[in-house]
This record gives structure tokens, C-alpha cells and sequence, in this order.
């Protein structure tokens, strides 16, 4: 049998797991957050290993807060590497945002400026990152609620150097663009015209909602609602321009049937599917 | 601005701590700010309720994730393994004057925090009825089990924790009132799912013996000094059965501190 490529993705959810153990979706992968799996032993990694067995996984941290003025936590890259060895994920991702301070975690995804202070530091906590796992990882760009002083760089140029200073890859979240552009003020598309394209190795959907006091306004990458259609449509822009990327629809909250996020998920893989006709469809 | 400095400041007004600074300000006025700081909050809270179900259940969810916030506040996780956070909860509602009402909250707590530990410690191979059969009579005294590193056990002088904990997370309405008398409760993970059964004080005592590095011998008379009345054969094959020994030599493990 011929290797299927990863087409799109669904996060994987404890509620979901049986039909998803199942699932036969051409393409189907899963995404995890490894944070729900770095456990000594137990049934959360036995259930991994059996999806694992069936399907291709990809490892999404949240907590390696990269954007922190200080190395990543050599024990917590430990773990994460001894997982990657476990499960041999096709990707692991993280964020271009800080979690983790003094000994605290804060379970978001930070904002900071980029200065050219922050680039070499996150540069370097990405290259401590690729040493550990002895792979490159894909960093997403973050949402964002605030405007910040102090930026040297545009997000997208420091994206492009984090790229071609580490060899690492990006994850390209649609939806956090079109809620940053929203909440901040600027063109999804120019932001997205900008975006170095080229080193997309995947791709996050996810559905947002308008804060419960100032509306539209201040928008919310909630992860607890379908995708917005004007993010369907930047995302049909995006790769038409790249070709097939492998793409996640994340669902985190206000979880629905299974049939309903794998139909989500089907739309994503049908449009994959025709942004590269030529390709012969993997049976 | 330095990147530790900014994440000094900003961490600080997260949790309403900073000390005033117009940057901080122009951050801290914005609409958008209060997005990060209910995040954090929620975040911490959220994995608060996913672990302590059954105090949640006891209490009701307004009044839990109050005192979650609170708890969040005071000792907030260290680290991104938030299915781990919470250790110390049940002793934090122990000394929380608004739970003094309900004085059997931090043993229920314990058991809830028991389940959570049990589910993500380290498989081991355990020891089972079989393998009591094949042991020479004269040496068995001398052999040391171990407990698995999923077992939990608690017993709690005090309340009848473990059959209220047991009758909540099994869905059960109490038929009569409770015989309001202390008890006490064994967690393993025989096959992958955590499970749970009642056990004596000499079953508590006998674990406790073992996971001081004692022998059979030494760990039954343990057992039968904190119950004298005790089946010490039935307690055994109980042990056996819910997976809750290891021999000596098959895994290294240290045991965790374990509140009574």
C-alpha cells in the first residue's frame, strides 16, 4: 500500500477517542498537545501508542514558552524528546510566545516586542529545542489582543528570520492571523502576501468569537465554535498559493459530535485535494 | 526594554501585582488585556475542576471555582503539565475558612488527587495470586513487595471519606443516611483504567509497612496490630487481585510523601 500524504487533521480528544482510533478518513491525521502526555506510564500513553498505531500523529506544545527571556526547561525538552521517541510524531510545533517565568507557568500564549534582543533569544531557546528532539520543529504564529511598543520587526519578518536563522519550519494558524488583524488593526492579506510561504509545513483552522463586551471589536481565537467563513477563505488563498499543506482544524471547547468535526475536517482535505489536481487521490 | 524586564512587568500585572509603570498601564488599559488574564485564570482553574471532580460535585461548580481562583492565586503551576497541577489542594481547603463547614472536604479532596496520581504514574509488573502459590513457606516471611507505583491508599479517622467519594464518582444517590464512621480507600490501575475498593486499617497499615522496604512478615504484623480482628489472608488476596504489589527488585521507585 502506498503512503498516504497527510491531508487534514483533527486535534484529538479523550470524548472522541474511540471513533477516532477507528476512523478510516483518507489523509486523516491527529494532533496532541504532549503535555497532556507526559505522564510515567499509565492509559493516556497506552491510548496514544494504539492511535498511534493507526494513524500519524503530530506533537503541538504549548508550554516550552519560547519567547522567554531565559533556555527552555531542560527537563520538560527531555520528556518531550523521550515522548517524540516514542510516538515518532510527522510534526512537533510550538508557539512565538512565552508561558513560563520564574518558576511559574501562566497557561496562555504571551505577547512581547520583537526586538532584536528577542530574536537572538528566541533563536537560540529554537536551536536548544531542534538540538534536544535532533529535529526541526514549526513554530505558529500566535493571536494577538494588544498593541505593544517597542517592535523592531514585523511579525512576518521575524518569522522569516527565526526561518532562515534556526532551519526551523512554520505553522501557519489562518484563524490567529484574522483575529490579530481584527484586534490590532491591520490587513490579513498583506499580512498573509507577506508570510514566508515557503517554509509552511502546516497549517491550523480554528473557529473564534466576539468578545462578550466589546463585540467584533476584540475578537477571541476560542477554539469553541465551527471556522468562520472569511477564514475559509483566506485559508483557500493561502494554498492556492502553497499547494497541499497539512492542515489541523483545532476544537478545544464546546466539543460536537465526532461526525460534525470530521465533516469540517472533509471540507479542508477536499480543498487540499484540489489545490493539487494533478496529484493521483490516495486510495 | 530588556525581554526579562517586559516579562517581569507583564507577568506581574497578570496576576494584579505590578508595580505602576506607564508601559504597564498602556497594556493593562486596553480591552484586550483582560483577554490574557481570564485565560491564565481559566486555564488554571479549569484543570483544577478536571481533577477534583467529586469536590466540585459536593460543593457545586460556583462555589468550587471560587475557591480554585483562590487556591490559583496562592500556589499557582510551576510548569505546563497541568493534568498534574493541584497537589496541594486538599490541604488548602483543609486550612480554607469558607470550607470549614464541610470538614470532610480535604479527605474527599486526597481521594480525588489519589485518582489523578494513580492514573499517570509508571506501569510496573505486578504480583499476583499465582505468584503467592509458587513461593517456598519458608522463605515467603522474608520476601519484600513493594506497592505499585499507581496504588493510592488513604484512610481518614474522621469521616466516611471513601464512601462518599465512591458514591459520587460512581453516580450513586445514598439510599439511607451514611454510617457517619471513618474508612478507608485503595486506588490501582489493574487494567489501565484507575479502580477503586474499600480497604481496612489493616490493609492501610500492611501498604504503608511495605512501602517502607519491609517484609511480609514484618508488614502483617503491622497489619495486625492496627486490627487485630483482621483476615489477613482475604486482605491479601485482595492486595493480589487490585494489582496493588510488585516484588522488591522490579522497579525502582521512591513513595511519595501521603497525607493520612
Amino acid at each position: 500500500m502506498a503512503l498516504c500524504p497527510l491531508t487534514a487533521g483533527l486535534g484529538l480528544k479523550p470524548q472522541h477517542y474511540d471513533e477516532a482510533l477507528h476512523c478510516t478518513a483518507t489523509g486523516l491525521w491527529w494532533e496532541v498537545h504532549p503535555e497532556n502526555y507526559l505522564a510515567e506510564g499509565g492509559p493516556r500513553l497506552a491510548w496514544l501508542e494504539a492511535i498511534r498505531a493507526r494513524h500519524p500523529v503530530a506533537l503541538h506544545g504549548v508550554s516550552l514558552s519560547l519567547a522567554a527571556d531565559t533556555p527552555p526547561d531542560a527537563a520538560h525538552l527531555a520528556r518531550l524528546a523521550a515522548l517524540a521517541r516514542r510516538v515518532e510524531p510527522v510534526i512537533i510545533s510550538e508557539h512565538l510566545a512565552w508561558s513560563k517565568w520564574r518558576g511559574q507557568y501562566l497557561p496562555d500564549l504571551l505577547p512581547f516586542p520583537r526586538t532584536q534582543a528577542a530574536l537572538h533569544r528566541i533563536v537560540d531557546n529554537i536551536a536548544r529545542t531542534q538540538d534536544a528532539l535532533q529535529r526541526p520543529i514549526a513554530i505558529e504564529n500566535p493571536t494577538h489582543y494588544l498593541h505593544i511598543d517597542g517592535h523592531d520587526w514585523l511579525e512576518t519578518e521575524f518569522l522569516t528570520e527565526l526561518v532562515q536563522r534556526t532551519g526551523c519550519a512554520l505553522l501557519l494558524d489562518v484563524n490567529n492571523v484574522y483575529v490579530s488583524a481584527n484586534n490590532l488593526g491591520f490587513d490579513a492579506q498583506t499580512y498573509l502576501d507577506a508570510f514566508p510561504l515557503h517554509a509552511v509545513a502546516e497549517i491550523h483552522l480554528a473557529g473564534h468569537h466576539a468578545d462578550p463586551v466589546h463585540g467584533d471589536a476584540l475578537l477571541i481565537d476560542s477554539h469553541d465554535a465551527s471556522i468562520a467563513p472569511v477564514v475559509w477563505a483566506l485559508y483557500e488563498q493561502v494554498i492556492a498559493r502553497t499547494g497541499p499543506v497539512p492542515t489541523l482544524i483545532e476544537r478545544d471547547d464546546n466539543l460536537p459530535a465526532f461526525s460534525e468535526l470530521l465533516a469540517e475536517r472533509d471540507k479542508a482535505h477536499n480543498a487540499l485535494t484540489a489545490a493539487q489536481p494533478e496529484e493521483a487521490a490516495c486510495s | 526594554m530588556q525581554l526579562s524586564a517586559f516579562q517581569d512587568g507583564f507577568s506581574a500585572a497578570l496576576l494584579g501585582h505590578a508595580e505602576h509603570a506607564p508601559w504597564l498601564s498602556a497594556l493593562e488599559s486596553q480591552p484586550g488585556f483582560a483577554v490574557y488574564r481570564n485565560t491564565v485564570l481559566k486555564g488554571c482553574i479549569d484543570a483544577l475542576q478536571a481533577s477534583y471532580p467529586t469536590v466540585c460535585q459536593l460543593v457545586g461548580e460556583e462555589w468550587f471555582r471560587a475557591a480554585a481562583a483562590v487556591y490559583a492565586h496562592t500556589l499557582p503551576p510551576a510548569d505546563g503539565l497541568l493534568m498534574d497541577y493541584g497537589a496541594e489542594f486538599a490541604d488548602f481547603l483543609a486550612g480554607f475558612a469558607p470550607a470549614a463547614e464541610l470538614p470532610y472536604l480535604p479527605a474527599v479532596a486526597r481521594l480525588d488527587r489519589g485518582w489523578t496520581e494513580c492514573h499517570l504514574a509508571a506501569d510496573a509488573t505486578t504480583v499476583d495470586r499465582n505468584w503467592l502459590a509458587q513461593q517456598a513457606p519458608d522463605t515467603l516471611p522474608l520476601v519484600q513487595l513493594r506497592p505499585h507505583p499507581a496504588a493510592r491508599w488513604a484512610w481518614c479517622d474522621e469521616h466516611p471519606a471513601y464512601a462518599l467519594w465512591q458514591s459520587h464518582r460512581e453516580g450513586l444517590l445514598p439510599t439511607e443516611p451514611l454510617d457517619w464512621t471513618g474508612d478507608g480507600a485503595l486506588l490501582t490501575r489493574p487494567h489501565a483504567p484507575v479502580t477503586w475498593r474499600p480497604l481496612s486499617r489493616a490493609g492501610v497499615a500492611f501498604l504503608d509497612a511495605c512501602a517502607q522496604g519491609q517484609t511480609l512478615e514484618a508488614a502483617a504484623t503491622s497489619a495486625l496490630a492496627a486490627e487485630p480482628t483482621a483476615d489477613f489472608a482475604a486482605l491479601m488476596g485482595t492486595l493480589l487481585d487490585a494489582g496493588a504489589l510488585i516484588p522488591t527488585d522490579s522497579h525502582q521507585f521512591t513513595p511519595r510523601p501521603r497525607s493520612p
